[in-house]
């Protein structure tokens, strides 16, 4: 069996508010294995950034890892000390955050900003090492080393986001997550960074989770695919098999209602309602209120994610396959 | 056969914003976001509005609804008078033209008034034209949320913006521009904030009030995919130009201009066993800041000729079928 670099089991996260608890990562489970590209994707507000600030333990005040684990290489993260923790962090998992490339520092130049970072996780370079080490960062995302000097203004936004990249890769980790790194880009930004992205992983050899609320950017660059609802893996699968035989009806449906440019211009189905509050989340299967086909087993009990054949996972009490 | 008037016209708009000049320097220079575009829209045939952000799309826009003062140019709008010159209206003149259009924005965040209750932010539109009395207002408010899939009304017409969901937000902003019953209103990207539950709803709503009130739509989006479902025609703008247009299928699968042909492949595909063709351009989209005398593409285009360096940007030209390029090798 392939091998794995890093697995899930039972994750579970609570952020405690004034309203109440919000569920919002419950009994995740997946690996990643080594190389691989995970995507992982769902509608905003169904758990994807928490999911990533969990494996890396980035969590705000109010956040709480209620249960389950996450091994990395067979080290179970959960477990370990901040101190220990910290060293995962960027040397063996980095993270490009959501709207990362407003958070580079207006007033420090950016080729400084990566060298502060590589001075705090790698002590031991000298500052000529680490200058070099910029420089190799710039070439390898495609930016001229000559801009290290240079101020985040001075930068277009494609270029502040290869920016970030080149900072999550500073310590050559083994994991990279990135959180909807492309949203709110141009097309053809988006476009360069994609494959920009898909290149660096390959020639690294790293693994990715690659999270996106847009399933067609999901196709393009995963090799499997996590659905996620309220809080859940609703269904996880071969990217190619996930797309051409989806057997939760929520992958199902978020599939027909996304629009594409290529093929016959095919009705979009919708789908009705929206994700539900994760403070009072439904009962039994998460997704049961939007279900077309949920019965009374669906409302009373969740539905366990399991195998239905090859590797593809899916919680469903009536999956779609068995109903032909 | 009758051929029908256009809706809008749209002759050689151009809108400059000037820089603002140094203390000493007596600066002319400025960005000519919108630099003489022509278009027709026939009633009830959408036109689409599609490019990178800073190609003119908003501002475009903004013209057509008279929120901003062109530089030059002339919109025609048929109304009830006949078609009418609106591009320098003002006072009295101004305000009855804006019955008959109205605009949605991108962010339902940001188009509404937080301090205003739902009833307050649709009724709107009805006090500044004066329309009918309170009550009359209040009976075409709640019919309209119904319409637009807030209902019952009851339990949304005093709730403020925070109170309700994106999705919910973007159907107060369309009930407020269609309580006046516009004839043509412009949409400016209103489902991209918005996931795809949301998203097709909103998408078959404003389908759906077309064909029930007639309205017709200039939608502006950069997503291709979006505009396939809402569009009938399709404009292609880059810097300031229109430089494609014409039946939106036709353009999404027959594009001419190197810059459709860019966006359109760099559109990416929701199935993983697609192969898509690259795009094939260079660098990134500058602002128009004193545009030199040639084509605005020229920077970027993979197909370029001495030509287009020569000589001023291509005349947008039928190349049969309703099918316009401003490109001279095409
Ligand atoms: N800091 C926080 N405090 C309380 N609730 C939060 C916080 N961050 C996220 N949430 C809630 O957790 C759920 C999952 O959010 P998130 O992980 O951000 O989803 P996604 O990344 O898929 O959009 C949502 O219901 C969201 O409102
Ligand atoms: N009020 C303004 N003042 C100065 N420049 C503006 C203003 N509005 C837009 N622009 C500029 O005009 C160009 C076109 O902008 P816009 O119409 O918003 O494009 P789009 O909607 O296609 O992204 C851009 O270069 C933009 O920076
Ligand atoms: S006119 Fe020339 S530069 Fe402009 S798009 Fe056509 S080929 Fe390219
Ligand atoms: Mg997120
Ligand atoms: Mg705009």
């Amino acid at each position: 069996m392939e091998e794995k670099i890093l697995r899930a089991e039972d994750l579970t996260m609570h952020y405690t508010t004034r309203a109440g608890e919000v569920s919002a990562v419950d009994n995740v489970y997946f690996s990643v294995g080594k190389g691989e590209s995970l995507g992982l994707v769902g509608e905003s507000g169904c758990g994807k950034t928490s999911v990533a600030i969990s494996i890396l333990r980035l969590l705000p005040e109010n956040a709480e890892i209620k249960g389950g684990h996450v091994f990395l290489d067979g080290t179970d993260l959960i477990s370990l000390d901040e101190e220990e923790m910290r060293k995962v962090r960027w040397g063996r998992i980095s993270m490009i955050f959501q709207a990362a490339m407003n958070a580079l520092n207006p007033v420090y130049k950016v080729g400084d900003q990566i060298i502060e970072a590589l001075e705090t996780h790698m002590p031991s370079m000298s500052v000529k090492e680490s200058r070099e080490r910029v420089e190799e960062l710039f070439s390898l995302v495609g930016l001229d080393p000559k801009l290290m000097d240079q101020y985040p203004h001075e930068y277009s936004g494609g270029m502040r986001q290869r920016a970030v990249i080149a900072m999550a890769l500073s310590c050559n980790p083994d994991l990279i997550i990135a959180d909807e790194p492309t949203t709110a880009l141009d097309v053809i930004v988006q476009d360069n960074l994609l494959r920009e992205i898909m290149a660096l992983q390959e020639q690294l050899g790293m693994s990715m989770i690659y999270i996106s609320h847009d399933i067609a950017v999901i196709a393009e660059v995963s090799e499997r695919i996590g659905v996620m609802y309220a809080g859940r893996l609703a269904e996880l699968a071969d990217a190619a098999e996930i797309f051409h035989r989806p057997i939760h009806p929520y992958t199902f449906g978020l599939m027909s209602a996304f629009p594409s440019i290529v093929g016959p211009k095919r009705e979009l189905t919708m789908l009705p309602g929206e994700p539900p509050d994760l403070i009072d989340p439904p009962t039994g299967c998460r997704f049961h209120p939007r279900c077309l086909y949920s019965k009374e087993i669906c409302v009373e009990q969740a539905p366990e994610f399991k195998d239905h054949g090859g590797g593809h996972f899916a919680a469903c009490w009536y999956p779609l396959e068995a109903r032909g | 056969m009758t051929t029908q008037e256009p809706l809008v016209k749209v002759e050689g708009l151009q809108k400059l914003f000037p820089l603002a000049g140094g203390l000493f320097t007596e600066s002319r220079s400025a960005i000519h976001a919108v630099d003489g575009i022509n278009f027709v829209i026939p009633p009830g045939e959408s036109l689409g509005l599609a490019g990178e952000s800073g190609s003119g799309k908003t501002t475009t826009g903004k013209l057509l609804v008279r929120l901003i003062d062109p530089t030059d140019g002339h919109i025609y709008i048929m109304g009830e008078g006949g078609e009418a010159d609106i591009a320098h209206l003002r006072g009295k003149a101004l305000k009855r033209f804006r019955r008959n259009v109205q605009m949605i924005f991108q962010d339902p965040y940001e188009s509404l008034n937080p301090r205003r209750t739902v009833f307050d932010t649709v009724a709107e539109p009805l006090e500044v034209q004066g329309v009918g009395n309170v009550l009359e207002r209040e009976q075409r408010v709640a019919q309209l949320m119904d319409v637009v899939g807030l209902s019952p009304p009851k339990t949304f017409l005093f709730r403020f913006p925070h109170e309700l969901s994106g999705g919910q937000r973007q159907r107060v902003a369309i009930a407020r521009a269609l309580i006046i019953e516009p004839t043509f209103v412009v949409a400016d990207e209103p489902t991209s904030m918005l996931d795809v539950s949301i998203r097709t709803g909103i998408m078959n709503l404003m389908q759906e009030l077309a064909d029930r009130l007639g309205v017709t739509y200039l939608y502006i989006t950069h997503d291709l995919a979006v505009a396939r479902y809402m569009v009938d025609r399709l404009a292609v703008m880059y810097l300031g130009k229109i430089v494609e247009m014409g039946d939106m299928e036709e353009v999404l699968h027959h594009p001419l201009h190197p810059y459709t042909k860019a966006l359109i492949s760099a559109v990416p595909v929701p199935d993983p066993t697609f192969e898509r063709v690259l795009p094939d351009i260079k660098g990134s989209i500058a602002k128009p800041i004193d545009p030199k005398s040639r084509c605005r593409f020229y920077d970027r285009c993979p197909i370029k000729e001495k030509i287009c360096e020569g000589s001023d940007h291509p005349n947008l030209e039928d190349k049969g079928a309703k099918h316009y390029i401003a490109c001279y090798l095409v």
